[in-house]
């Protein structure tokens, strides 16, 4: 019988598929250490992680408080953005002439650098408003959801469809035990890709204007005023905030499945 | 037993008719196929078998002739649920564990999740998976998951088994472990049995009865009645009667044009 027990055989694969980037990391910040010793690099080029590391450590409210507006921003275009693509995917599931009108240029969209709209967003609402970057933030994450559950409402197994004709299931039965539970994982990889593009995009669009409180634009005034090592300690800021987004991403979808059924296909079992 | 369990009359199936590009799948197809029957359908690829199979299930309309099952219109049974079916695939929903998988059909009927539930063991334990109810569909070889999906399509106990090339996919030692188990299986349940292969020694083995057919346009050349006993096992596959009707089935299918489509026609 294949049943198997993969509990202990996980645990030392973690450790495995660990220790390789770690390393790898860690080896890369020595050898940016010594490059700019031994190359002597200026400041204003590229600082030393030991420079950097030290802004980090003397401004811990200013890049907190930084990190909370451009994470907050995030945080809020995520979570409307999730909302809407989901709407939007059962609307194109339901009604097919939607779907053929809009699903092209949802992809199409999706390859643009659309957060370049902010830029118009700034001039509709007051130039200290948080809402321009939030709507461009939810605008990006929309799309991405809405390409990937659309995907997974529609692409059901045709054996699981022919089944459910066969038991006389009725459209919204098909949705409720086939299309939607099959949606789930698609959900779940568009978040954990939507998740850091929320972040990217929250950051950018700060370039664009608005209040100079969040982490992108921070870097930028940091960079003007040849601050160098501080803006690199923002960087550092914005690394971490990405991360700890993919990674909450990455814990729901482990919460949300606990036989593990993405991890199960991923592994090819 | 007075009606067929399946009455197939002058039924033709064209895709596409009546449109440039119309393919006559089937023509003329008669049959009639008494309860307690096991029909298999055997043919090259292409010659519709899968198609008739679809019509029956009301998966398909035909376009002209008529269906009946169990005396209803085929659509009528299907709305009934008076069949249960399996195909190549497993079709097992990955979400749901084993015992889940087998309770949908009664999901769909509206059962309550307690007689759901013991009909769902019950059957687990008819096609000997009882200990693996709470395991998920990835953690099953091919041909427990098939088993499972045995067991989901009789899980109402439907009087008909429509089943497409449900053993296609497995290697020759598991896949004749599985035609011993399926009768095992339709003998207990006194199911009929409509079992679409391109196996000769897989449709004589298995069948009461084996309808040949031809390719484009799809038509029966020939019933094959064969007899092997109630008590089939691992000598009937050596017993002279079987090679007899094995040769049988070989000749019928003799000298037919193959064609090269692998995959029979669908709607588009």
């Amino acid at each position: 019988m294949r049943a198997v027990s993969v509990g202990g055989r996980r645990a030392g694969r973690w450790y495995g598929a660990l220790w390789p980037p770690v390393a790898f990391g860690a080896g890369s910040i020595v050898l940016w250490e010594l490059a700019v010793k031994v190359f002597d690099f200026q400041p204003y080029f590229l600082p030393p992680p030991s420079a950097i590391w030290q802004q980090f450590k003397e401004n811990p409210q200013l890049i907190w408080h930084a990190t909370k507006v451009s994470g907050l921003n995030a945080l809020i275009g995520l979570l409307a953005g999730a909302v809407l693509g989901i709407a939007v995917a059962f609307l194109l599931a339901r009604f097919r002439l939607l779907n053929d009108l809009v699903t092209p240029l949802a992809v199409a969209l999706n390859a643009v650098p659309i957060f370049v709209l902010v830029a118009v967003f700034n001039n509709m609402f007051s130039i200290t408003s948080e809402v321009p970057r939030r709507l461009m933030v939810t605008l990006v994450v929309g799309f991405i959801v809405l390409v990937n559950v659309a995907r997974g409402l529609r692409e059901v197994a045709p054996t699981q469809l022919e089944l459910m004709r066969s038991y006389a299931a009725t459209e919204f039965a098909i949705l409720r035990k086939a299309r939607v539970p099959n949606a789930v994982p698609y959900l779940f990889t568009a978040l954990k890709i939507a998740a850091p593009a929320a972040v990217i995009t929250a950051f950018v669009s700060e370039y664009f204007g608005g209040s100079q409180n969040g982490l992108g634009s921070r870097i930028v005034a940091s960079i003007a005023i040849s601050k160098n090592a501080t803006a690199w300690a923002y960087v550092l800021g914005a690394c971490l905030l990405g991360l700890t987004f993919y990674l909450i991403t990455v814990g729901l979808e482990r919460a949300a499945s606990p036989g593990g059924v993405a991890a199960r296909r991923r592994d090819g079992a | 037993m007075s009606e067929a369990a399946v009455e197939v009359r002058g039924m033709t199936k064209t895709f596409n008719a009546g449109r440039p590009g119309s393919v006559d799948a089937l023509v003329d197809i008669d049959l009639t196929i008494r309860p307690g029957e096991f029909v298999s359908l055997i043919g090259p690829s292409g010659c519709g078998k899968s198609t008739q199979l679809r019509l029956i299930a009301n998966l398909l309309e035909p376009t002209t002739g008529e269906v009946l099952v169990n005396g209803k219109s085929a659509r009528q049974a299907r709305l009934d649920q008076d069949y249960g079916m399996a195909f190549q695939q497993a079709g097992l929903f990955e979400w749901r564990n084993v015992a889940k998988n087998v309770e949908l059909p009664l999901e769909l009927k509206g059962w309550d999740k307690q007689r759901r539930r013991r009909r769902a063991l019950e059957m687990l334990e008819l096609v000997k998976l009882p200990e693996f109810a709470d395991h998920l569909p990835w953690q099953l070889s091919g041909g427990m998951q098939q088993r499972v999906a045995i067991a989901r399509a009789l899980a109402a106990h439907p009087p008909l088994l429509l089943m497409d090339e449900p053993f296609g996919a497995l290697d020759e030692m598991t896949r004749e472990h599985m035609q011993s188990e399926l009768l095992r299986v339709c003998g207990e349940t006194e199911t009929t049995v409509v079992f679409v292969t391109h196996s000769i020694p897989e449709a004589v083995f298995l069948s009461t009865r084996v309808v040949v057919m031809s390719p484009r346009p799809g038509r029966i050349t020939t019933v094959v009645p064969v007899d092997l006993g109630a008590r089939r096992g691992v000598d009937t596959r050596e017993d002279p009667a079987f090679f007899i009707k094995v040769t049988e089935v070989r000749e019928a299918l003799r000298g037919m044009p193959v064609t090269d489509l692998d995959e029979p026609v669908r709607e588009p």
